[in-house]
């Protein structure tokens, strides 16, 4: 059993599990699948009410989200318990050349190593990715209406045109992130 | 307690999928395999056929309601601006929303730093909306 659980799931099954987060929150309470909504609602528990707009209503009526986000760490935390020894993401040997001419020599886990460690968080290009990179996940959410979840799955889902402009805006940034402005902040 | 278990499931398979892993993101970006676009692919394919079921059908939640599912009102400007500001995100830090939450829970304590400023990320803009194009 452990064995099996060790192994990476293939897309063919973890797209369609994936797929069903849809259905199965409409099911369970009527909400759409939608997981950076939850920044919004902690801003609105912690600054105070009726100073801005955006956040001046009742975030509790939307515990639902908070409460899945709770549960999605608990999940990548069960999935740490099947981890095998020396895993590794077996990502393609172009994308190892690639990253290589960026400095990434360590592919053990998840991420890399050399770049989400503290020391390289105090370089400028440490700063770029985990500050930056944070910073414009949560504004461009919340300004394109959504994240992954939000528009490429469930807007999608839905036959949404504006989820599928804001999935080609998406992918329009994340290009031009990964060919012209990683490789000056990496190498 | 259900969206608890909901979200430990998504977290879950996230983890086992890879799609929370940084390296599959660049090699996504890099087109270098089928794995991202086959997760989302299927995944959007799942959700059509359900919704597709849910309105033909015009099932009740749990609670016994209709099951009713919004618009999302049409302005291109906000999609492509925002939407792009989030994809250079993405690349950045090799994860969205929900993947970030799955690293931490993984062990990943690192990516609370991109976390604390997605959220920062989503005050500013709360705060400065009413000055950007919509």
């Amino acid at each position: 059993m452990l064995e099996f659980l060790q192994q990476p799931m293939p897309w063919y099954v973890a797209g369609p599990l994936i797929g069903l987060m849809v259905p199965l929150l409409l099911v369970l309470d009527n909400q759409q699948f939608g997981i950076s909504s939850a920044y919004r609602h902690m801003c609105a528990a912690v600054l105070p009410k009726g100073k801005f707009s955006f956040f001046s209503y009742d975030w509790k009526a939307q515990k639902w989200n908070l409460l899945f986000v709770v549960g999605i760490i608990l999940g990548g935390y069960l999935a740490s318990l099947t981890t095998a020894e020396g895993y590794s993401v077996a990502i393609s040997e172009q994308t190892k050349l690639a990253l290589g001419e960026w400095g990434i020599t360590d592919f053990s886990g998840l991420i890399p190593s050399e770049i989400f460690s503290l020391s390289f968080l105090t370089t400028p290009g440490g700063f770029i990715v985990m500050v930056l990179g944070g910073f414009l996940v949560g504004f461009g959410a919340r300004y394109g209406g959504g994240c992954t979840s939000g528009h490429a799955i469930s807007g999608l889902s839905n036959l949404q045109l504006p989820s599928l402009i804001a999935v080609m805006g998406f992918f329009a940034g994340g290009l031009l992130m990964t060919y012209f402005i990683l490789p000056l902040i990496l190498s | 307690m259900k969206f608890i278990i909901a979200g430990l499931f998504f977290g879950f398979v996230a983890v086992k999928s890879e799609v929370v892993s940084w390296f599959r993101i660049l090699e996504m970006f890099h087109f270098d395999s089928f794995h991202m676009y086959g997760i989302i692919g299927s995944a959007v394919v799942i959700g059509i056929i359900s919704i597709q079921i849910i309105k033909r059908f015009q099932l009740k939640d749990m609670k016994g309601e209709q099951i009713s599912i919004g618009e999302k009102e049409m302005s291109p400007k906000r999609y492509i601006i925002g939407g792009s500001l989030f994809g250079l995100g993405w690349a950045l830090v090799g994860a969205c929303p929900g993947p970030m939450y799955a690293l931490v829970g993984n062990g990943y304590w690192i990516i609370l730093v991109p976390m604390f400023f997605a959220f920062l990320g989503t005050m500013t803009y709360g705060m400065i909306r009413e000055k950007l194009p919509h």
